[in-house]
């Protein structure tokens, strides 16, 4: 075990957890931070999506002890009241089914969209390409992904 | 239209304050307020809400909750039925909150997801619970104003006296309508006025879901909560011997018990567990017979050449017919294992106290899970309380409480509340999948290239029936003859979206366009005219409505330009199942020897649209779903356990390989019916039909990416 501090949606957090402890089952079962789902565990689905320093990342696979100072952000700190404008988006497309993948689908846009304010629709599939929803909402995220780039 | 209110003068007007008895009770995670909430939280609204029926209360606030009964895993079920019940009752939509409620099966019946039965089944029931409320509301508020009651009308949550220019929220008359007595007769709205239903509503948990709220089964935590994972046995063996020292070395595990061939390592957090059940020594030992996919080709070859089959349905005299057909038309078509694989895998919460339980989790069936519980524990199933958690999906897996069990298992073992947490491996290797199965079709024809007799023999998996004897083609043709035969396997099954006809429907649709092509007629007309046969002229018992059938495959040819542009290769498919009738047509162009499948194009008869953002959602996810499974996926068995044991290796359909989907809905004035399953069945016979239209090759097996007709076949996905 060891102790590690973690900034997390702005916020400075103490944990006492083992080094290759993923930041995923820190976030959920040591911080209470539940919105980052677990799927697969193995970095092909993207449920787990957070953002490290702005990047997407799969936190399935993200050793605690690989964070260091970098800023992470989960579902919950995208922004204060549901109002960043992936989430308008998807709430204005009406994206989800189950809703279990959207939190992650939802971080990898925004992310992506941040590095890539106007991007093209292939551009759009190769980003989204990476995170599964069983559902089928595929095309209502491409369409949700679409209007947030339109309305930044 | 006059109703019998039925059941619901029972539960009517029995004041039960804040014991509606949803989700929302007793736990601390909706404390969190919702966004849509900016004035008053649920809870607050239901402690001082008066219940009018186990649909809905209405608090003095004039705010309106409605319970929604049936697990919602992503049908929209949360969102419709409320939607049904707003639309009687007169509410304004924005003032009402949706509560998801417990297990009652004093309230509620047929309480449980699957099938696409919620909306057939509760249609009426739902109408009743707005239609009576809306009734003592008006009476009371009769009875206030001293006004007729024929003179009051109701709107968005307002009640109006025109002729007085008195009105009111529905709020002011909550007290003195619980005091009146429920009416024996309502009326219910003319479908014509309804103004909510129709409409493209909103899912009802958006913002929460958006924001990362907890409300699946997963999210949930308790005080003093264990977390338990469990190694289970190969399929066909049983567990000797458990060497668990290493496990239990692992920080952070706290215990390992074992119950049957199952082994649960217990601890404070999930990722210990993770690591220690690696570390686990276990020695298995057949029990019974272990199975892999090479014995099951065998064995699907042996039974559909020598295995006694059960007859589902002869009709006339199909040995003559064969005997003086003109044409045979004779292929074999053949499906893999597949998992559910719901992004959420599996989980349940379970406290043991006494002859006490608590459940909290996803379940499709919440009442299996108590009964269950109860068998095992020899308790009174009212020990048994269940919380409905939101699932991220289910496909079936959830109908089963195998995964319930397990969490009661380790919390009586343990003497603590627990939840357990399957890993995908788990949910890929522990069961319980849709079966294997093969079909073998033979048609006769006679020199004009009518289809005079139809032969189906099904070879199954732990399915009951691997066919659907009732359904078309059966009653279009004169000498018919359907069978089914049964290998008890020892890996678990269970029914998975659209049961037996996710996979019968692609190879039915597939045959008849073998059929059409032998008898030299386009693949509509030759089913027209087998629908027009069993219209005018049908030969036993039909299981569906021809009517219905012939007016989805009309409005899709007219829809797809069946037939008009040569440089479009088309596939067609239409099935019924569960209620609804959809028809599909898969478009693919082929530009220097690239096929590129371009559209598909859906058109549904489900009656009545009651939520048109709900229904197109369940079309294109039954498309999607049903195009990656008959494209991609595949679980095949070595020594009773699966070589794909995550999506690595286990593939499913992604957002690249999604083709532009085309949704048209018959307006055919039925009430409405499910819509979870039907649209998938079609949509793997559509695809086959266009690739044979486009390239000649016939895939007589799923998935196709593995067929040797597959492999030069560089199939483009057009998206957009």
């Amino acid at each position: 075990m060891a102790n590690f501090t973690l900034k997390v949606n702005g916020t400075t957090h103490q944990v006492e957890v083992e080094d290759d402890t993923p930041l995923l089952w820190v976030l959920r079962d040591h911080l209470n931070l539940v919105g980052t789902k677990f799927s697969c565990g193995i970095a092909q689905c993207g449920a787990c999506t957070v953002h490290v320093n702005g990047n997407a990342t799969f936190s399935c696979v993200t050793p605690v002890s690989s964070i260091g100072n970098s800023e992470v952000t989960t579902i919950e700190g995208l922004s204060k009241d549901g109002d960043h404008p992936v989430q308008k988006a998807w709430d204005e497309v009406d994206v989800a089914q189950c809703g279990y993948c959207q939190a992650g689908q939802i971080m990898n846009a925004a992310a992506f969209l941040e590095q890539n304010p106007s991007p093209t629709f292939e551009e759009i599939d190769n980003a989204m390409n990476r995170n599964i929803c069983r559902c089928g909402t595929y095309h209502k995220i491409r369409e949700a992904v679409a209007l947030a780039a339109k309305s930044k | 239209m006059k109703t019998q209110t039925g059941t619901s003068r029972r539960d009517f007007l029995k004041i039960a304050g804040t014991t509606a008895g949803g989700l929302v009770i007793g736990f601390n995670w909706f404390s969190c307020d919702s966004p849509k909430m900016e004035v008053l939280s649920t809870e607050q609204i239901l402690a001082q809400a008066k219940s009018f029926n186990s649909f809905l209360s209405i608090s003095p606030t004039g705010d309106v909750v409605i319970f929604s009964p049936n697990p919602e895993l992503g049908q929209n079920i949360k969102t419709s039925f409320p939607m049904v019940v707003a639309e009687e009752l007169e509410a304004d939509w924005e003032r009402v909150r949706v509560v998801q409620a417990n297990l009652d099966p004093s309230k509620y019946e047929r309480q449980l997801t699957g099938g696409s039965g919620a909306m057939p089944h509760s249609w009426e029931r739902l109408r009743k619970a707005g239609a009576t409320a809306k009734f003592v509301l008006v009476a009371a508020a009769a009875q206030t104003w001293k006004v007729p009651a024929s003179e009051i009308t109701v709107k968005n949550g307002m009640i109006n006296h025109e002729r007085s220019g008195k009105k009111g929220h529905f709020g002011e008359f909550v007290a003195v309508a619980t005091t009146l007595t429920a009416p024996e007769e309502v009326v219910l709205k003319d479908k014509k006025d309804f103004t909510l239903i129709g409409t493209p509503v909103k899912n009802v948990d958006a913002k929460e879901m958006y924001t990362g709220k907890p409300m699946y089964g997963l999210d949930f935590q308790r005080e003093g909560m264990q977390y338990a994972m469990i190694q289970r046995a190969p399929f066909g063996m049983k567990l000797v011997s458990v060497n668990d020292g290493a496990a239990r070395a692992v920080a952070g595990v706290t215990n390992v018990v074992t119950f049957g061939s199952s082994v649960a390592v217990v601890g404070t957090s999930t990722w210990p567990l993770m690591k220690a059940k690696k570390l686990l020594k276990i020695n298995y030992e057949p029990d019974g017979v272990v199975e892999s996919t090479t014995d099951h080709d065998r064995l699907f070859a042996e039974l559909m050449a020598k295995g006694k089959a059960e007859i589902k349905r002869k009709d006339g005299n199909v040995s003559a017919a064969f005997k003086s057909a003109a044409k045979i038309v004779t292929a074999e078509y053949q499906c893999p294992f597949v998992a559910h694989s719901p992004m959420e895998p599996e989980n349940f919460f379970a406290h043991v106290q006494g002859d006490k339980v608590e459940l909290v989790g996803p379940t499709q069936t919440p009442d299996r899970a108590r009964q269950e519980t109860a068998t095992l524990l020899g308790i009174p199933p009212e020990n048994v309380s269940v919380a409905i958690t939101r699932l991220g999906g289910g496909f079936g897996r959830r109908l089963r409480a195998d995964y319930v069990i397990e969490a009661v298992e380790v919390s009586r073992a343990i003497q603590a509340p627990v939840k357990v947490t399957w890993s995908r491996e788990d949910e890929l290797t522990g069961g319980a999948y849709r079966p294997a199965v093969r079909y073998r079709f033979e048609a006769a024809l006679d020199a004009a290239g009518n289809m005079i007799g139809y032969k189906l023999r099904g070879v199954g998996m732990n399915a009951g029936n691997t066919t659907r004897e009732s359904n078309f083609p059966s009653g279009a043709v004169d000498h018919l003859l359907i069978e089914t035969i049964e290998h008890a396997s020892s890996i678990t099954t269970n029914a998975w979206r659209a049961p037996i006809t996710n996979f019968l429907a692609y190879a039915e649709q597939s045959f008849l366009d073998e059929v059409a092509l032998a008898a030299g007629k386009d693949p509509v007309d030759f089913r027209l005219e087998l629908l027009n046969r069993a219209k005018t002229n049908p030969v036993g018992e039909l299981g569906y409505d021809v009517d219905r059938m012939l007016g989805v495959v009309t409005m899709a040819k007219e829809k797809s330009n069946w037939g008009k542009n040569p440089s479009v290769k088309q596939g067609f498919s239409v099935y019924f199942s569960h209620k609804s009738y959809v028809a599909q047509v898969a478009d693919i162009e082929v530009a220097s020897g690239v096929p590129t499948l371009k559209k598909i194009t859906a058109v549904t008869d489900c009656g009545l649209v009651v939520n048109p953002t709900g229904a197109n959602h369940q079309v294109r996810g039954g498309i999607v779903d049903g195009m990656g499974h008959a494209m991609y996926t595949n679980l095949t068995f070595e020594g009773g356990v699966p070589k794909q044991r995550n999506f690595d290796t286990y593939r499913l359909i992604r957002l690249k390989e999604v083709p532009v989907i085309e949704t048209h809905f018959v307006d055919s004035g039925f009430d409405p019916t499910g819509l979870g399953e039907p649209a998938l069945p079609p949509t793997g016979g559509a695809i086959a039909n266009a690739i044979f239209a486009a390239t000649g090759r016939r895939l007589r097996s799923q998935p196709f990416i593995e067929q040797k007709e597959f492999s030069d076949i560089q199939l483009q996905i057009k998206r957009a």
